[in-house]
């Protein structure tokens, strides 16, 4: 358990804004969250970024004149604002720091994204589709647990009803298992509505020591773990290899590491935000987190578990399908919305009594990353 | 000299003679384990211990689907096969499939090597790659 607690959160939506800068989106959460935490002041900034270049983390803290201190871009795939956690509340619990400013920032072009993970002769073979190696993953999971085209389209519609009650999630609009399977085909059996959209945002969380003061959300563990060697397509690792299916994936390996330090298990959860960077993700998530039992997703899905309302609802603030997903961004978003729901000020999209939250990523890398709050 | 054929990239693959081809792997003598593309180091284990090998040319088919729009990066045709195979050295490829109907592969299907062209570079060469072809 870390001796940390959250003082403040700020966001700035997700969704597509032509006109604003990266440094503008990131102005925006900061300034929020240093409102909430009511004092401006922090010791060091850590800003998780895949794609905003050079000290970007220093332009946005310049723009608000709160710089002199240390700032440090924190790059791990879609688990960059994680990573970006876990060192600040790290830094906390080492002495080192008091108060810590962690924010995440992107803008991400449209369509398919580009990645420098991938060498460029893997380009021009194209083997750098990424849908397509989450098309492969969602194959393999139908085979493997039963789960039909069908149950992935509900998730889209569950995710995609949470995120009308979000005013900050780029679509707001409710979608049907029909529309959804209507969808134009990106790779089998993947529709267009099945995959979220990598768009631009910002997100930001004050770290201070200091756990039990009344009221205050805890940061009780930050994990962030890569995949081991010869996990091949446990998560997108383009590379060739041997049969992981005796190899644990990265996201188990970061929850059994967060509910360690947290002293929680996964029964204790009462929300949950996890990578739903398609469809299919959100049920291996459901898997790998411990939240459900080999091959229990699709039923779970079926009867509304993970739904407002449900058993435990998984991606209340309508996940990355309804938010779309700045890389740097999406982890602090989460803890965003968990924040809120840990504090009963989620509104509309309120889990009631919440007390343990968990949230989730997984990407390029591959790395995955587990952070857990209490109340 | 324009109008070669030119590998995607040169020691991932050769054609010792026409119409055979073979994937240029590695085996580690420390743990026994197949890798491609090759390397000087196992990626499993970490040994230095490791023998370049030609591998199988057949395998079956772990998984599949087709992609219908370029990726980054890419300009051959479209849509076009992608998937893994796996090889009876127990290794699993990431690869492109010669196929454009999700319909026509299933798991475990036999499928064997072949090389096939990209695009044309901008010295007039056919660049070429590795994919396996339903057999």
């Amino acid at each position: 358990m870390t001796d940390v607690r959250i003082a403040g959160v700020g966001l700035h939506p997700f969704g597509r804004f032509p006109d604003r800068t990266v440094t503008d989106l990131g102005v925006t959460a900061v300034r929020a969250a240093l409102a909430e935490a009511g004092d401006p002041r922090f010791d060091a900034a850590f800003c998780g970024t895949a794609y905003a270049g050079v000290a970007a983390g220093h332009k946005v803290l310049s723009a608000i004149g709160r710089t002199g201190g240390p700032i440090l871009d924190v790059e791990a795939g879609c688990a960059s604002g994680a990573a970006a956690l876990m060192l600040a509340a790290g830094a906390i619990d080492a002495g080192q720091y008091d108060t810590v400013l962690v924010f995440g920032i992107e803008k991400m072009p449209k369509g398919i994204i580009r990645s420098s993970f991938f060498e460029p002769w893997r380009e021009a073979a194209g083997l750098a589709a990424t849908p397509a190696y989450f098309a492969l993953r969602a194959q393999r999971l139908q085979r493997e647990t039963g789960v039909t085209k069908e149950q992935l389209a509900r998730v889209v519609v569950k995710n995609r009803r949470h995120g009308v009650d979000n005013p900050d999630a780029m679509f707001q609009k409710e979608t049907t298992v029909e529309d959804v399977l209507a969808s134009r085909v990106v790779c089998e059996p993947l529709h267009l509505f099945m995959l979220c959209s990598p768009n631009e945002g910002a997100a930001a969380v004050v770290l201070r020591r200091g756990a039990d003061a009344p009221g205050a959300v805890r940061l009780a563990a930050t994990a962030l773990r890569s995949h081991l060697p010869g996990s091949v397509l446990g998560e997108a690792t383009p590379l060739s290899g041997v049969d992981d299916s005796d190899i644990t994936p990265p996201t188990t390996l970061a929850a059994q590491d967060a509910f360690v330090v947290a002293g929680v298990t996964p029964a204790d959860l009462d929300v949950v935000e996890c990578q739903d960077t398609d469809a299919a993700r959100e049920l291996l998530s459901y898997e790998e987190l411990g939240i459900c039992e080999h091959g229990e997703q699709g039923r779970m899905v079926d009867e509304g578990a993970t739904t407002l309302g449900g058993r435990l609802p998984v991606n209340p603030s309508g996940g990355l399908l309804s938010k779309g997903e700045p890389l740097g961004a999406s982890a602090l978003g989460q803890v965003v919305e968990l924040t809120r729901q840990l504090r009963s000020s989620a509104g509309p999209r309120q889990v009631d009594g919440a007390r343990v939250a968990l949230a989730h990523t997984v990407g390029r890398g591959a790395n995955a990353s587990v952070t857990i709050l209490t109340r | 000299m324009s109008g070669q054929r030119v590998p995607v990239r040169a020691g991932l693959f050769d054609e010792p003679s026409p119409g055979v081809a073979q994937l240029l792997g590695a085996r580690c003598r420390a743990c026994d384990r197949y890798f491609f593309p090759r390397a000087d180091q196992c990626p499993y284990c970490s040994s230095t211990d490791a023998e370049p090998v030609a591998l199988s040319d057949t395998g079956s088919v772990w998984g599949w689907t087709i992609v219908h729009t370029a990726p980054p990066g890419y300009e051959g045709p479209v849509p076009f096969g992608f998937g893994v195979v796996e090889l009876p050295e127990g290794l699993r490829v990431v690869t492109r499939l010669e196929v454009t109907d999700p319909a026509d592969l299933d798991f475990g299907a036999p499928v064997r090597l072949a090389v096939a062209p990209l695009h044309e570079n901008d010295d007039g060469d056919l660049v070429v790659t590795y994919t396996f072809a339903p057999t």
